[in-house]
C-alpha cells in the first residue's frame, strides 16, 4: 500500500471506512447481504465517492477476491465488419468497462459482451452468490440504442448477472432503465467531511499543514474530494507546510483559464479574440474537455461582469454547451460563446460608458 | 413475450419467487383490473358474445394497457390453449416489415383447429372462441411500412385471427389501421384506485409504510400504476422489509424499517419539496450571487435535474400568484431546459440558466 497518489492510496476499502453518508453505506450493506440484490444506478457529481462506493459494496458482496484485477483487451465485431476493442478491468467475480469509449459501437459492446457474461453462470462454486456483477461507468453517455439493447438484457437474465451503473446525472438514461434500476444518490462531500479526510491524510503523510490551510482548500475544491486531495498533495510538494501564508494551490489549466477570462475582459477586438483562439487550441491540445474549459470559463467571466450581465453570461454559456455536446468541433463553439460573449460586453460598456 | 418466460422460468429454478412485483401481481382477470371500468365492461360484454373486434388500446404508461389484453386472453383461453392461440409481439426488439410479412402472416393464416375448443373447460365454463389474437405491443414504435403490411393481412384473416395494437400515442398509427380498430383509451389512474392496489400490495409484501409515504407514493408516480408498484419495491429493498416476497414470511417484516415519505423521493430521484423551496426562494430575492449559491448546492447534493424540472412545472405552472403570460414564457424556458438535458448538456449550467431566467421572469409560488 506505498506509493501512488493520495488519492488511491488512501481510498476505502470497505463500506464501514467510508467517510461521508453512513446512512448510504448502512443501507448498501443491507442490500449486499439479502438475497435479492437488485440492480443499481449510481448517481451524483464527480468526486462524491460514488466509484468507491462500488468497489466497496462489491467486496462486501464477495469478500476481498475481488481486489485481484485483470485487464483484458477484447475485440468484438460490428455488423458491419468493423473491429472494435475495449478494455475489460475483472476478476472472478465481476467485470468492469466503459462502454462509451468505443463511440457510436457501443451498442454492440452491450448486445454481445455483456449478453455473452450474462449467459455464463457463475464458476466458482465458494461464490457467496450466483450472479456476477457487470459495472458499466459513465452510463449517461451510452447511446440511445445501446441502453435500449440493455433493457432486454437486464430483464432477461437476471439470475446470473446484475448491472451497476455509474453515472453523473440521471437524465440522460431513458426511463425504462432508471425504473428497472435501484436509484442510489451519491451527493458531494460537506466541506467541513473534506477538511477533516485531508486532516487524516496530512497526518497520516506525517506533512504538517496548517488547518487553515486545509479549510481553504475544502472551499476551493468545488466539495469535489478527489480534486481535494489531489490540491492537498500538490500543495505539500510545493512545500506548503514551511510558508502558511502560501496560496491554494491551483491546476495549471484552472490558473490559465482565469487568466484568458481577464484577457476577454480587458479587451474586446478581433485580434484579442485571435489570441483567445490560440490559448484556446493550447488548452484543447493539452487534453482538457471542452466542455470543463466552457464552465469554468463561463463562471469566471460570470464573476467579473456587473450584476445585470451575470446572468446573460450563464444564457450564452448554456447555449454553447448545448451546442457543444451535439456537434463535433469544440473551437467553432468555443469561440463562438467568447464572441459573442465580447459583443454583448463591448455594447454594454458602451451604453454604460455613454461613448 | 419470450422475456417474460425466460425469466420466470430462470426464477423458478433459484427456488424463490424474486420476480419484479409489476409482473408477480398484474391482474390475472378482467375483474382484478385497476379503475378503466368502460373499457372492463365493454371487453367483457364482447366476450359473452364471443364477438371481438380489433382492437386498439392507446394510453400513457401504466395505466394498465398491456395488463387488460393480457388478462383478456388469459380469460378466452385459459391457460392450455393460451400458447397456441395468442401471438405477443413486443415491437420494440421485432420490428420492420419482415416480422409482419412472416411471422404475423403465418400465424394469422393458420386455422384454429377445432380439438381444445371441445375439450377443455375453462374456468368460465365458456369454450375458447373460434379465433386468435395478435398482441402488438409498443406498436407506434413500428415503422409506418411494417403498419402499411399489416392493412390486408389485418382485413384478410379476420375470420381467424384478431388484431389488439397497443400504444402511447394514437396518432403515431397510421390512420387505415387506426380506422379498422375499436378505439379505447386508458386514461391516467385516479389516486384512489393507485392507493388502493399499493395499499394492498403493501400489505401482501409485508411493507411497513406510513400512510403519508403511501401519499407521496401516489403523488410521484402521476397515475402510472408500474411507477408505483416499482418504487415500493425499491423502498422496500432499501428498507430491507418483505426480501423473501412470499406473503408467507410474517418475520420477514420484522426486519424492515417503516417506509416514510423522504424514502420515496429518494428512490424516485426526486428532489423533495423544500429543494424546490430554497430554489423559488433564491430566485425571488432576484440576485444573482445567491441564485448561484443555491443551484451549485443542489448540484452537488446530486438532485436530478430533471426531476426538479418536472416539480417546478408542477408547482408553478398551477400557482394562482403566477399570471399567464408569466406561465407561457416559464413553458418556453422548461421545454428548451429540457430539450437541452436530454441532449446530455450540463446540468449546473442548464439549470443556473433556468433559475436566472424564472428570476427575470418573476414567478412567485
Amino acid at each position: 500500500m506505498s506509493g501512488g497518489l493520495w488519492v488511491d492510496k488512501y481510498r476505502p476499502r470497505s463500506l464501514d471506512k467510508l467517510d461521508h453518508v453512513p446512512q448510504l453505506s448502512q443501507r448498501l450493506k443491507q442490500l449486499a447481504a439479502s438475497e435479492d440484490f437488485p440492480h443499481l444506478l449510481f448517481y451524483g457529481p464527480s468526486g462524491a465517492g460514488k466509484k468507491t462506493r462500488i468497489v466497496a459494496t462489491m467486496r462486501e458482496i464477495y469478500g476481498p477476491g475481488v481486489e485481484k484485477l485483470k485487464i483484458d483487451q477484447r475485440v468484438t465485431t460490428t455488423p458491419s465488419g468493423r473491429k472494435v476493442d475495449v478494455s475489460i478491468v475483472s476478476s472472478n467475480y465481476h467485470l468492469e468497462l466503459t462502454p462509451s469509449d468505443v463511440g457510436v459501437f457501443d451498442r454492440v459492446i452491450v448486445q454481445e459482451l455483456i449478453k455473452e457474461v450474462a449467459q455464463t453462470q457463475q464458476v466458482d462454486s465458494n461464490a457467496k452468490h450466483k450472479f456476477k456483477v457487470v459495472v458499466l461507468n459513465e452510463a449517461d453517455y451510452l447511446s440511445r440504442e445501446a441502453q435500449q439493447a440493455l433493457r432486454r438484457t437486464m430483464e432477461k437474465y437476471t439470475s446470473n448477472v446484475r448491472i451497476i451503473l455509474c453515472a453523473n446525472s440521471t437524465s440522460k438514461i431513458i426511463a425504462p432503465i432508471r425504473s428497472r434500476c435501484l436509484l442510489i444518490r451519491v451527493p458531494a462531500p460537506e466541506i467541513t467531511e473534506i477538511a477533516n479526510t485531508l486532516t487524516k491524510i496530512a497526518k497520516k503523510e506525517a506533512a504538517s499543514v496548517q488547518p487553515d490551510y486545509i479549510q481553504r482548500i475544502a472551499e476551493k475544491c468545488g466539495r469535489n474530494l478527489r480534486k481535494a486531495i489531489l490540491m492537498l498533495e500538490m500543495g505539500v510538494a510545493e512545500g506548503a507546510q514551511t510558508s502558511q501564508s502560501k496560496d491554494v494551490p491551483f491546476f495549471d489549466w484552472e490558473v490559465f483559464i482565469k487568466a484568458t477570462a481577464r484577457e476577454i475582459i480587458s479587451e474586446q477586438t478581433p485580434q484579442k479574440l485571435l489570441q483567445v483562439r490560440q490559448r484556446l487550441y493550447e488548452l484543447l491540445t493539452k487534453c482538457i474537455p471542452a466542455e470543463i474549459i466552457l464552465k469554468t470559463l463561463a463562471f469566471e467571466l460570470a464573476h467579473m461582469v456587473d450584476g445585470e450581465l451575470k446572468p446573460d453570461v450563464i444564457a450564452m454559456a448554456a447555449f454553447a454547451e448545448h451546442r457543444l455536446r451535439q456537434g463535433n468541433k469544440a473551437i467553432f463553439h468555443l469561440e463562438g460563446f467568447v464572441a459573442r460573449f465580447m459583443a454583448t460586453y463591448k455594447s454594454f460598456l458602451i451604453q454604460v460608458l455613454g461613448v | 413475450m419470450a422475456a417474460r418466460k425466460d425469466k420466470s422460468q430462470s426464477k423458478a429454478a433459484a427456488g424463490i419467487d424474486a420476480r419484479p412485483w409489476i409482473e408477480k401481481y398484474r391482474p390475472k382477470t378482467l375483474d382484478e383490473v385497476s379503475s378503466q371500468e368502460e373499457v372492463v365492461q365493454v371487453l367483457k360484454r364482447s366476450m359473452d358474445t364471443a364477438n371481438l373486434p380489433h382492437l386498439l388500446f392507446y394510453g400513457n404508461p401504466g395505466t394498465g394497457k398491456t395488463s387488460t389484453i393480457l388478462a383478456l386472453c388469459k380469460e378466452l383461453y385459459g391457460p392450455e390453449v393460451y400458447k397456441s392461440r395468442v401471438l405477443e409481439l413486443n415491437a420494440s426488439d421485432e420490428r420492420g416489415i419482415d416480422v409482419i410479412r412472416d411471422k404475423v402472416k403465418n400465424f394469422a393464416r393458420v386455422q384454429v383447429s377445432a380439438a381444445h375448443s371441445t375439450t377443455t373447460t375453462l374456468p368460465t365454463h365458456r369454450p375458447p372462441p373460434p379465433y386468435k389474437i395478435v398482441i402488438l405491443d409498443e406498436a407506434d414504435s413500428m415503422t409506418s411500412d411494417a403498419q402499411s403490411a399489416l392493412r390486408r393481412t389485418m382485413e384478410q384473416y379476420s375470420r381467424i385471427t384478431r388484431f389488439c395494437l397497443v400504444c402511447n400515442y394514437v396518432s403515431r398509427i397510421i390512420e387505415p389501421l387506426a380506422s379498422r380498430c375499436a378505439k379505447f383509451r386508458f386514461a391516467p389512474l385516479p389516486s384512489s384506485s393507485l392507493l388502493a392496489r399499493l395499499t394492498h400490495v403493501a400489505a401482501v409484501e409485508h411493507v411497513p409504510i406510513s400512510p403519508e409515504a403511501l401519499a407521496t407514493l401516489v403523488e410521484v408516480s402521476e397515475g402510472d400504476l408500474r411507477r408505483g408498484m416499482t418504487f415500493l419495491q425499491s423502498c422496500a429493498r432499501m428498507k430491507g422489509a418483505g426480501g423473501g416476497g412470499g406473503g408467507e414470511g410474517v418475520e420477514a417484516a420484522a426486519g424492515g424499517a417503516e417506509v416514510l415519505p423522504e424514502d420515496v423521493y429518494e428512490v424516485a430521484a426526486t428532489p423533495p419539496g423544500r429543494v424546490l423551496d430554497g430554489l423559488l426562494e433564491s430566485c425571488k430575492s432576484k440576485r444573482f450571487d445567491r441564485i448561484e449559491n443555491t443551484v451549485t448546492e443542489i448540484v452537488a447534493e446530486g438532485w436530478s435535474v430533471a426531476g426538479l424540472l418536472q416539480q417546478i412545472t408542477d408547482r408553478l405552472l398551477t400557482s394562482p400568484h403566477t399570471t399567464s403570460v408569466q406561465k407561457a414564457e416559464l413553458a418556453l424556458q422548461l421545454s428548451d431546459c429540457d430539450k437541452a438535458l436530454t441532449d446530455g448538456a450540463d446540468e449546473h449550467l442548464q439549470l443556473l440558466n433556468l433559475a436566472s431566467r424564472m428570476s427575470a421572469i418573476g414567478v412567485t409560488a
